[in-house]
């Protein structure tokens, strides 16, 4: 597919051509490409993605199913905060479902969804090698531990 | 247990102003290791490093000298070292606080072993949700870079290495090492056919060694202080040096422990280090090596936490992720869980895997609930053998494995949820 006009700003360019003597391959861009992409536009669409694969001189269908391999690239658009909660076995042990049970409840959705006001989106996360001070979240790119109710309504009350 | 304080080589270091390179090299000899290679031939560092009685913190307990010396010492292609920051491993988080607080000592590692195999490029593949990590590890590539312990030419030894952070994306499959590879290379993470091995054809198609974060962190103190000394850290003949346990779930004081490698029990970490069981209830099973690795029951656990015991009890170490569950939790919903984790993190290439990963966690579910049936039981049996053995990598076992194990150890849970028709807990 042809694009003209570039969507995605010069940073991102700059970003690739500083990381492309690093690797043998350009291909070998492209996880680098989808994080500094998704970091840029909040979520990955399809022109997006074609742009990526223009760059990298692949098919576009190359682009979408890595891209699709990965839980962190969202291919759907996201809320403005994103939350992971782990409930795998260490943070299950110390209460995990009782916290995301509580978003549930608060925000009248479940895993997997987004808030009308495309505030909140709910997820839940395989661990995130924090077992040592379960249990944790991470909301965009931060890390949250040793929670609990009270630490999880201060957290949301200090969101805008 | 002796009340003396053992050598510890990383958990003191452990704090956020460790991290910098004035501190690694005032505090931690930091470089010595490095300068000492320099004077050195390749294959004795290699030497050097089998003499250590190291063996790989990831999982498999691979001797890393052994690996090393795998590496064809001429090569048309470039050779890479590739540093398995993946750490996905439901239990383990050791390797985050070694890349968080001394990072330099996972470049000094990479730096000794890339001169060793002949690499001039490597790269670290640290898992995406480790995002502050990657960051501070970057910090550290720069400093290394501006000291001239990065780059070409490095301390004027003639010796050129370039190192990348690699941030991967949300997959447990990566961290098994072909997968990680194909991820490095732009592709869906899926386990390669092997052989060939990494160390014939790995990144790029040129000769590789992946070697697991603690486990190149290791490797300055082997060459500090030689070999000999590091082996005779650890308490059994095949297990040099410390080794970070991680102790999570319902135990008093979770966290990391560094402890002498094979120079403690499953009972000692929990009730000595750990502070004993969570609201002083009953202990009901511990995982003792991360989620793959077979459940042992309240009445296996004088086992002394290494390799070679855990095995000879049908369990294993893998990564040192020590989950501890009380009675309060039950343990059919604990292996759902377990199970619901590998179903997706099933590459989905063997069909063994794909399939009985989660028809495994179908039956789980419809047992806790208080939906299955008598023959469940064997048919999870059944499942979990059709997968084992059958796949290209590992993740099959680590699935099947731990199911059967909950199976065949807590029968009569099993069969209480069934019998009553919900779950008792």
């Amino acid at each position: 597919m042809k694009q003209d006009k570039k969507l995605l700003s010069q940073k991102f360019y700059d970003a690739m051509k500083k990381l492309e003597p690093r690797y043998p391959k350009k291909v070998a861009l492209l996880l680098p490409a989808l994080h500094e992409a998704q970091q840029e536009r909040g979520w990955l669409p399809p022109e997006i993605l074609d742009e990526i694969a223009s760059y990298l001189e692949i098919h576009p269908a190359q682009v979408r199913e890595v891209a699709s391999f990965y839980t962190m690239y969202d291919l759907e658009p996201v809320g403005k905060y994103h939350f992971k909660f782990c409930t795998n076995i260490a943070c299950a042990l110390r209460g995990a479902d009782a916290l995301l049970e509580h978003c549930q409840k608060k925000w009248g959705i479940v895993c997997g969804e987004t808030t009308s006001d495309q505030r909140f989106t709910l997820r839940e996360e395989e661990c995130l090698g924090a077992c040592g001070t379960a249990p944790a979240l991470m909301m965009n790119q931060q890390y949250y531990e040793g929670l609990d109710i009270a630490k999880l309504d201060a957290l949301l009350e200090s969101l805008e | 247990m002796s009340s003396e304080k053992s050598t510890t080589l990383f958990i003191e270091h452990f704090q956020p102003e460790c991290r910098f390179l004035h501190y690694y090299l005032k505090e931690m000899e930091g470089y010595q290791g490095l300068k000492k290679a320099f004077g050195m031939s390749p294959s004795e560092v290699i030497e050097e490093v089998k003499s250590s009685q190291l063996r790989g913190r990831g999982g498999a307990g691979f001797p890393t000298g052994m690996k090393w010396g795998f590496i064809p010492k001429q090569s048309s292609v470039p050779k890479y070292l590739v540093c398995n920051a993946d750490e996905s491993e439901p239990g383990t988080f050791k390797d985050r606080d070694l890349m968080r607080y001394t990072p330099h000592l996972l470049l000094e590692g990479m730096l000794i072993g890339a001169y060793a195999i002949g690499a001039r490029s490597g790269y670290i593949y640290i898992r995406g949700e480790y995002a502050r990590e990657a960051v501070l590890l970057q910090e550290a590539i720069e400093e290394a870079y501006a000291a001239r312990y990065l780059g070409s030419n490095i301390q004027g030894s003639g010796f050129d290495f370039e190192l990348t952070v690699h941030r991967g994306a949300g997959a447990y499959i990566c961290g098994e090492e072909t997968a990680l590879l194909n991820s490095l290379e732009g592709k869906r993470g899926e386990p390669r056919v092997k052989p060939p091995f990494p160390a014939q054809a790995g990144a790029f198609g040129g000769p590789t060694i992946v070697n697991n974060v603690e486990t190149l962190a290791c490797v300055p103190f082997i060459l500090r202080r030689g070999g000999p000394w590091f082996a005779q850290l650890g308490k059994l003949e095949k297990s040099g040096g410390t080794r970070l346990f991680c102790l999570s779930g319902h135990v008093k004081k979770p966290g990391l422990y560094e402890l002498p490698a094979a120079g403690v029990t499953l009972r000692e970490l929990i009730y000595t280090y750990g502070g004993g069981i969570l609201n002083d209830r009953k202990l009901k099973a511990v995982i003792p090596g991360g989620s793959s690795a077979p459940v042992l029951t309240a009445e296996e656990i004088d086992v002394v936490l290494d390799v070679e015991p855990l095995m000879k009890i049908g369990s294993m170490l893998g990564s040192a992720g020590v989950v501890v569950v009380s009675e309060d939790y039950c343990v059919v919903k604990l292996i759902q869980r377990i199970a619901k984790f590998y179903a997706h993190e099933s590459c989905g290439q063997c069909t063994p895997c794909r399939e009985g990963c989660r028809w495994m966690e179908e039956v789980l579910e419809r047992i806790e609930h208080g939906k299955g049936r008598t023959q469940d039981l064997n048919l999870l049996l059944q499942i979990a053998d059709n997968i084992q053995g059958k796949t290209l990598c590992a993740l099959g076992d680590a699935a099947a494995g731990p199911v059967a194990s909950f199976v065949k150890k807590f029968q009569s849970d099993f069969e209480a949820h069934i019998r009553g028709g919900k779950c008792p807990n």
